[in-house]
């Protein structure tokens, strides 16, 4: 149990001044001309480090025994499935789960749940997989999340997992934070770096406070420790031609495997946009002034047999198809090129691809944050521009004709 | 019909930096608004009342400021409102939000339906609805793109599962994530505004919890800690282009001739 205390014998107006400054969250109050913390606060613990010492103190009220970390072992990778095929961001984490493991000397796992699932289980074997535990069942055909969710936690119970990586991919993202509730566990989203410490205590790297800085985050005293990393955030290593590891069949009481939910039916989707598999890319931000502007980056894009892609606000403005959206909350790209025409670099939109092998940005702000991130920092304006490389390749195309 | 929506009161601007000197964390603006993707929520909501009749209630978490989210909810339509507020839920992660607000809803209940936004902008994290939902025992969708249909015992809900279009029926009480764009979310109405403007906001605590014991809400309930903040790392190595117009779209298309990419 950790408290903030307020030393009220330290507090007067210019220390007051000091702690209600330092709080990024606003959760210092003078309450019947006492000061107090509200529920705003973060307990972050600036107050503590960086204000006046002694004003405010964290104090641990009582000693919480640790769990035995060693009795959970093994790196488990979901393997997100549909009809019987095997998402490529579960390759992705079957690699990353080597390295995590290597580290602490434990072994690689896959829990691959479904029906009619030989050929999975065979394929998970040429990427790494020690061991690929199998819940194979007509009910477990499609994705339902509580049949999904018993089956996971059938699987932690019996094998005590350290850490589950799961895919960011929408079933991912409904499953994981079933199990983390119900495990009452540590459950990090959208990681966009994987460490891990000699103590197997899973180091998770993603944004935070919704701003433009990164945490590191670690889950202390639960197991399994369970993280989602979307598609493309690493890369998937190379097949291996002989497999290695073995398949264990797991058994699970049909009558676990309830359901409160019925698929009535499934459509697919219009094909076309898929900016995660696009080679090349190129991307307008909120220096596009109005909608007809677009065109001009479109039509870049098309002489390039580029993908189109945009950043949240034009998507929000409703200029552009939410599929054409690059960042946390879209798609996560790792291009051999991409080219940013008039976009900041919001650290979200960064996130979603700074994977990409090379990144050209154009941008009339010097000091946007693109920049830092971008291999080519084209410093100037997009409306002088484009137009002018449009011309410029459709000229060299006509010379070559 | 009784449906609840979860809100949440989130920081106008994502603009965050951290004082390179003292290392600390600074936002350019204390200005708070609600979550945008919970607009869709309550439309939603507002919709499926208008339809089968019923009540709204909306339900947030957050410091006392976040009243102010909950009387924007009241002026687009809702007909209740609570606000959860103690230091004790201070420094809540995921488990610990989502715990919370099942505990809430155990006492503000029983619903038939719960309704939440796709994410926060904040937090980004997408999960406390379905943790909620773990925390109830109820079912739940994410990524719901469309209702279909609201019965009596069951609601008939599109998901969007990125390759397909499920057509999912859920037993009630379930939960539902909503998408961004489902329907368009109504403005506020000056006239409920005056009309409600003395419409007190349900204030809840721990005390008025059935679990309240204090390891399990706040930092203490909390698996997760940050360890660390830091500034992004940066590309080190990278070629800058200045000039006029003219030049800089030489040096480009010479740069994209030279990588093949024209």
């Amino acid at each position: 149990m950790k408290e903030l205390v307020i030393n009220h014998d330290m507090i007067n107006e210019t220390t007051t001044a000091k702690l209600l400054a330092i709080c990024p969250f606003g959760a210092f109050m003078m309450e019947n001309g006492k000061l107090s913390v509200n529920a705003a606060c973060k307990m972050c613990g600036l107050c503590v480090r960086k204000g006046p010492a002694g004003a405010v103190t964290l104090v641990e009220k009582s000693f919480e025994p640790g769990i035995d970390k060693s009795l959970w072992r093994g790196i488990t990778v979901f393997a997100d499935t549909t009809e019987g095929r095997i998402h490529p961001v579960t390759f992705e984490l079957l690699g990353k789960a080597r390295e995590l493991a290597n580290a602490v000397n434990h072994p690689v796992y896959s829990l691959l749940i479904g029906n009619n699932t030989q050929s999975a289980a065979q394929e998970l074997k040429h990427y790494g997989a020690d061991e690929v535990f199998v819940y194979d069942n007509p009910i477990l055909g499609t994705f339902l999340i509580e049949p999904f969710a018993a089956v996971a936690a059938d699987f932690i119970n019996k094998i005590k997992p350290c850490a589950m990586l799961v895919g960011g991919t929408n079933a991912g993202r409904s499953l994981a934070p079933r199990i983390a509730a119900r495990f009452k566990t540590g459950l990090t989203a959208d990681c966009t770096s994987l460490e891990i410490k000699p103590n197997t205590d899973l180091v998770q790297i993603r944004p935070a406070f919704g701003g433009n800085i990164m945490a590191r985050i670690i889950t202390t005293n639960n197991r399994p420790q369970l993280c989602t990393v979307r598609y493309k955030i690493f890369s998937g290593p190379a097949k291996q031609a002989e497999p290695s590891g073995k398949i264990t069949l797991m058994e699970i009481d049909s009558d676990k495997l309830q359901s409160r939910v019925k698929v009535l039916q499934t459509t697919s989707k219009e094909q076309g946009i898929d900016l995660t598999a696009a080679d090349v890319i190129v991307a307008a931000g909120r220096g596009i002034k109005n909608k007809k502007d677009l065109e001009l980056v479109k039509e870049l894009a098309n002489l390039m047999h580029a993908q189109f892609a945009s950043t949240r606000p034009l998507v929000e403005a409703g200029w552009v198809d939410p599929r054409q959206q690059i960042g946390l909350s879209g798609r996560t790209v790792s291009p051999k090129l991409i080219i940013t025409v008039g976009i900041s670099g919001s650290v979200q939109f960064v996130a979603g691809m700074k994977g990409s092998a090379t990144i050209i940005a154009i941008n009339n702000d010097k000091n946007a944050s693109i920049f830092n991130v971008a291999h080519f920092a084209i410093i100037g304006d997009l409306y002088e521009i484009v137009p002018r490389l449009i011309q410029k390749i459709r000229t060299s195309r006509e010379l070559v004709a | 019909m009784k449906i609840l929506v979860c809100i949440k009161q989130v920081p106008s601007t994502t603009s965050v930096e951290i004082d390179k000197v003292t290392g600390v964390l600074k936002r350019d603006s204390a200005e708070s608004k609600m979550n945008p993707y919970d607009l869709f929520a309550l439309e939603t909501a507002f919709l499926i009342r208008e339809e089968k009749g019923g009540t709204v209630t909306v339900l947030t978490m957050g410091p006392p400021q976040a009243k102010l989210a909950l009387q924007e909810a009241i002026n687009m339509g809702a007909d209740d409102t609570c606000l959860l507020t103690d230091r004790k839920f201070a420094g809540a992660d995921v488990v610990a939000t989502s715990y919370t607000l099942a505990q809430a809803i155990k006492k503000l209940g029983p619903f038939d339906l719960l309704i939440c936004g796709k994410q926060t902008t904040d937090g980004d994290t997408a999960q406390v609805g379905a943790e909620v939902a773990e925390f109830l025992n109820w079912p739940h969708a994410t990524n719901v793109s469309h209702i279909e249909s609201v019965r009596d015992k069951y609601i008939d809900v599109s998901v969007n599962m990125e390759h397909v279009i499920q057509k999912q029926q859920i037993s009630l009480p379930c939960l539902i994530t909503v998408e961004k764009d489902i329907y368009t979310p109504r403005l506020p109405s000056y006239k409920r505004k005056l009309q409600t403007i003395n419409q007190p906001v349900q204030v809840m605590t721990l005390k008025d919890f059935i679990d309240q014991d204090e390891h399990h809400y706040g930092l203490n309930g909390s698996p997760t800690q940050v360890e660390k903040i830091f500034l992004p790392s940066h590309t080190t190595e990278k070629q800058v282009m200045t000039g006029t117009a003219l030049e800089l779209t030489d040096h480009l298309f010479e740069l994209l001739t030279a990588k093949k990419m024209i």
